[in-house]
This record gives structure tokens, C-alpha cells and sequence, in this order.
């Protein structure tokens, strides 16, 4: 009863129904947007499907963002060790030049050099997820408590023990935190993607602006922003549950 | 069994640790003693390797330290230090059971290991077993420390000022157990403070040190007795020396056996200073004295204390 009422109480649940629902029968909205907009049609875009849109851009967004963390966490975990000590103020400049970069000019440079389609948008949502996710991991493994560390190595815990067992638990919520972050940003960056041939819910929106149709735009808008929203709410439970396991 | 040959270690033109020797013995509990910097606790971790000394040879049981793999021989060597450093993300059993584990004792083995320490720190084993750290007080954590130092049975146990952040009273405890615990398992330890009650508490041997040099190595009694020149002898301090010297004394040494008193009676190994708080307290210049066995056997006066 408890459980069946906190799960009522959820907002994952009921941002996740209404995120499902529009993506799968905007159709039923199609009155509504009629009489907001007459004149237009058709009201509900229809160029692709949203739920095909909508796979295609979490597809991006994953592969991504996983290849973000795994080089942001592998960088920051190299640059905590000893051996990789003298390397953090370069990572972090690079980092940091990812970040500067806006995502349009990474398009626009990226396009010349891999053509249209998902390429670009990949590499520039790569780039613009490393960052936050580096800076957190590094934040995190350097956030271990001294004493920790020290009586990890002190027991003979080897390297690979003490990063497996010590450092990446105890980083973990933080690590993860870094990741939310990028992932959110990510979602709403991936839209103009859509300008360079990626199938993205920004699609919708680019089209609904170069065709005048005010109706496709806020399709568009409202998906990605739930989409958004449910994401970084799994991120928080996921997140609270973390932190709950690592005492 | 440690020897120290000829050990020394700088960083940059810093000598911390100066060609220091020191063999501790088995079964010693040998007190580095000293203020900050003065190279003790850089001396401790060359013993494990977490420092790697620049010169000299260390040897444990025997073995010079360098020839044995550093994972292998810190799992031989038990390490307990101020911050306490438990893994915050495990409960108190898989934290006891971290070395025993590394050493792929059977899971049946570790739990009872586990239980068995819990019982000698006075940590009732069901309920304590599933605690996460941050659930217990910085007493709990420390005995919980020490224990996981002890889990694998060491030969040699090494520790960093260990009681130096908790309070007073639960500082007193935690040396009186560790004293049980030495005299029980009769562990080779070497153990490094700062606080000079504590290291006359505990030691057999002291070893007073400034700059990286032993300056004096010998008895707690000893160095109160003859410190060898004006800085130990001001590091032990004028103040309360009779004190001090009657804290490291023992009851047995100037029992005046087949005698008899009235009153409850002391323990035969208590300290005179004891000895001199009870008389104080019951108001009597004479107190029985018991064995182990608690046997009265004997009688301390209030003049054997200062014979």
C-alpha cells in the first residue's frame, strides 16, 4: 500500500504517462490545435512519427553521452592517479575548449568533414558532455576522504582494488550528478541537430519555423521538453539511490 | 620482529628521517614519541612502504621489506591511523573483513573472525555487524579501526596516532583495551603519538625522537628516570615527574606479600599512581593487593610508594 501510494505520488509517473501519451497519440490533440490554429494543416506533423523521432534522437543522445562518460570518467580517473597527476590542468583545458565551442559551430565545422546526418551532431554533443562530466569525476575522486584512501592502500588493497572498490563507489554520486547534467543539457542540445540531418523531436520545430507552422514548433518544443524532464528526474532517483548505497 | 638499519629519508633538501636504526622486538609494543615533524609517523609508513625510504634497510620477521611484493607485505601488517579511514560505503563486518577477504579466507572463516572481534572490543556482534559507519560514534569507529587491523592476525601492527581525535574519556578506554589487547595477543606494535601520558601508558619501549634521530630509546621508567639530555628531559616534563613516575611503577614491585589490609583490593599489575588515587579516595594509607586469580596476597602502603 505504501509503495502503491509513493509510486502514485511520483512525478516520474505521471511525467512519464503524459510524455508517453503525447508521443504516441498527439493525434487526439488534433481539435484543440485546430481551433487554437485555424487555417493550418496539417495541425499535427506528420513528416515522420514522433515515437521514430523521438528513438532517434534518445539514440543520440545515449551514444553520446555514454562515449562522453566512459572517455570523461577514464580522463578523470588517469589524471587523479599518481602517474597522471601532471596531465590534469591540460585535460581540464581541453575539457574546457569542448565546452567553449558552441555546438552550432561544432556543426558547422563538422559538416565538411563527415557530411550530414548524425555525425555532427554526435561529435558536437560529445564534446559539450565532457566537460561536466570530467569536472565532476574529478571532483568526485579527489573528494574521497584522505583517510580512506590511506588505509586502503595501508591494507594492501592493490590500484585496480582501490579504484574499483574505494574511489568509484565513493565518486559515484558525484560522478553520476555530472552525468544528469550533461545528458539534460544534451537533450535540448541534440534539437539542432535536425539542421544538418538528424532525425531529432527538434525536427518538428525546425520545420514548423521554415514553414510557418506555429503548430509543429510547439509539438516539437513540448516532447523535448518532457523528454528533458523525465530524464533528469530517473537521473535524480537513480542519484538518491546511489547515494543511499554508499552510506 | 623489525629491524630499522641506517634508515633516511628527504624531501628535497629536508632530511625528515636521518640514518635512524631501532630493532623492536617481539611482542614489544614500541612507542615512537615525538612532536610534529619530527619523523615519526614518516618512520611508521616506511615500515609498510606507503613511504619509500631513500637509504637503509627495514626488515619484517626477518624479511627486508623491498624484496616482498608492497600488497603482500601490507596484508601481513596491520594499520590503524587517526582518521580511522573505515569505507564509509560498508557495513562494519565487510570493513573488519577487508583483509581477510583480500587474503580469500573462506566466507565461514571471516564471519567468525568478524564476530570474534567484535566480542574483544565490546561490539555486540548482532546488531553491530550490519552497521554502516556513519551510524556509530568516533569511539565505535576507532575500536571498529583497530579491529579491522587486527582481522587478519598480523604479525606486526602499526599505528598512527590512532586515539589522538577522540575525546578524553573515550581516548582513556581505548588505550586500556589496547593495552588488553597486547598483553592477550602479546602483537608486536609500534604505535606513534605525540601525547607523552599515552606513550608511558602503553610502551614497553619508547622511542623519543626530534629531527629524524632517536634521541633516546628505553624503558618508560628509564626516560623518566635518566633522560640522556635537556630535550628529553623537557619533552617528559618537570611538571608532575613523581607522577608520572608513580603512573609507570607497578604494585608488584613493591608489594609487601603475606601482609593483609581491609577494603576492596587492587590489582596486583596496577600502577602506584593508582595505588595513590585509592588510598587517596578511601582514606587509608594501606590497601590490600590480588593476584590475577584475585587471591589477596599481599598489601602496598602509602610509604612503598615513594620508597
Amino acid at each position: 500500500m505504501i509503495r502503491g501510494s509513493r509510486l502514485l505520488g511520483s512525478p516520474v509517473l505521471w511525467v512519464g504517462l503524459l510524455f508517453a501519451a503525447l508521443l504516441l497519440r498527439m493525434d487526439v490533440l488534433r481539435p484543440v490545435l485546430q481551433r487554437a490554429f485555424p487555417g493550418v494543416e496539417p495541425v499535427i506533423y506528420n513528416r515522420d512519427s514522433f515515437p521514430a523521432l523521438f528513438l532517434s534522437q534518445f539514440g543520440l543522445v545515449a551514444v553520446a553521452s555514454l562515449a562522453a562518460s566512459l572517455v570523461g570518467v577514464t580522463l578523470a580517473v588517469f589524471v587523479t592517479r599518481p602517474a597522471g597527476r601532471d596531465f590534469r590542468a591540460m585535460v581540464n583545458a581541453l575539457a574546457t575548449v569542448g565546452q567553449a565551442f558552441p555546438p552550432a559551430a561544432v556543426l558547422a565545422i563538422a559538416v565538411p568533414m563527415v557530411g550530414f546526418g548524425a555525425w555532427p551532431t554526435m561529435i558536437a554533443l560529445f564534446l559539450y558532455s565532457l566537460l561536466p562530466i570530467t569536472e565532476n569525476a574529478v571532483a568526485g575522486l579527489e573528494g574521497v576522504p584522505q583517510g580512506v584512501r590511506e588505509a586502503a592502500e595501508g591494507m594492501g588493497l592493490s590500484a585496480w582494488q582501490r579504484l574499483l572498490d574505494v574511489d568509484l563507489p565513493l565518486a559515484g554520486p558525484v560522478i553520476l550528478a555530472g552525468v544528469r547534467v550533461s545528458v539534460t543539457i544534451a537533450i535540448g542540445t541534440a534539437t539542432i541537430g535536425s539542421t544538418v540531418g538528424a532525425l531529432t523531436l527538434g525536427t518538428p520545430i525546425f520545420d514548423g519555423l521554415v514553414a510557418n507552422k506555429l503548430p509543429f514548433v510547439l509539438e516539437g518544443a513540448v516532447l523535448v521538453a518532457l523528454f528533458a524532464i523525465l530524464t533528469d528526474l530517473l537521473f535524480a532517483g537513480l542519484e538518491r539511490w546511489l547515494r543511499r548505497s554508499a552510506g | 620482529m623489525i629491524e630499522i638499519e641506517r634508515v633516511t629519508k628527504s624531501y628535497g633538501d629536508r632530511r625528515v628521517v636521518d640514518s635512524l636504526s631501532l630493532t623492536v622486538g617481539p611482542g614489544e609494543l614500541c612507542v615512537l614519541l615525538g612532536s610534529s615533524g619530527c619523523g615519526k609517523s614518516t618512520t611508521l609508513k616506511m615500515i609498510n612502504r606507503l613511504i619509500p625510504t631513500d637509504s637503509g634497510l627495514i626488515r619484517v620477521g626477518g624479511e627486508d621489506v623491498t624484496l616482498v611484493p608492497a600488497e603482500a607485505l601490507r596484508r601481513r601488517i596491520g594499520y590503524a591511523i587517526q582518521s580511522i579511514g573505515l569505507f564509509p560505503h560498508w557495513t562494519v563486518e565487510d570493513n573488519i573483513a577487508t583483509v581477510p577477504r583480500l587474503l580469500k579466507w573462506r566466507e565461514a572463516r571471516v564471519r567468525d573472525r568478524v564476530g570474534e572481534l567484535l566480542e574483544l572490543f565490546r561490539l555486540d556482534p548482532p546488531s553491530y555487524r550490519s552497521k554502516y559507519p556513519h551510524q556509530l560514534s568516533g569511539g565505535e569507529q576507532q575500536r571498529v579501526g583497530v579491529a579491522r587491523a587486527l582481522a587478519a592476525d598480523p604479525e606486526l601492527l602499526l599505528m598512527d596516532e590512532p586515539f589522538a581525535a577522540v575525546d578524553p574519556i573515550t581516548r582513556d578506554a581505548l588505550q586500556a583495551e589496547l593495552a588488553h589487547i597486547h598483553r592477550a595477543t602479546e602483537k608486536t606494535i609500534v604505535f606513534v603519538t605525540h601525547d607523552i601520558e599515552e606513550a608511558l601508558r602503553l610502551a614497553t619501549v619508547i622511542a623519543i625522537m626530534d629531527r629524524g634521530r632517536i634521541l633516546q630509546l628505553g624503558t618508560p621508567l628509564d626516560i623518566l628516570e635518566h633522560p640522556v639530555n635537556d630535550f628529553v628531559r623537557d619533552f617528559v616534563g618537570h611538571q608532575g615527574l613523581g607522577l608520572k613516575l608513580l603512573s609507570v611503577r607497578r604494585i608488584a614491585d613493591r608489594l609487601r606479600r603475606g601482609e593483609t589490609a581491609v577494603g576492596e583490593p587492587l590489582a596486583l599489575d596496577a600502577s602506584l599512581g593508582e595505588a595513590l588515587s585509592a588510598m587517596t579516595v578511601r582514606h587509608t594509607d594501606r590497601l590490600p593487593v590480588s593476584d590475577a586469580e584475585g587471591r589477596k596476597i599481599g598489601v602496598i602502603a602509602l610509604g612503598d610508594l615513594v620508597r
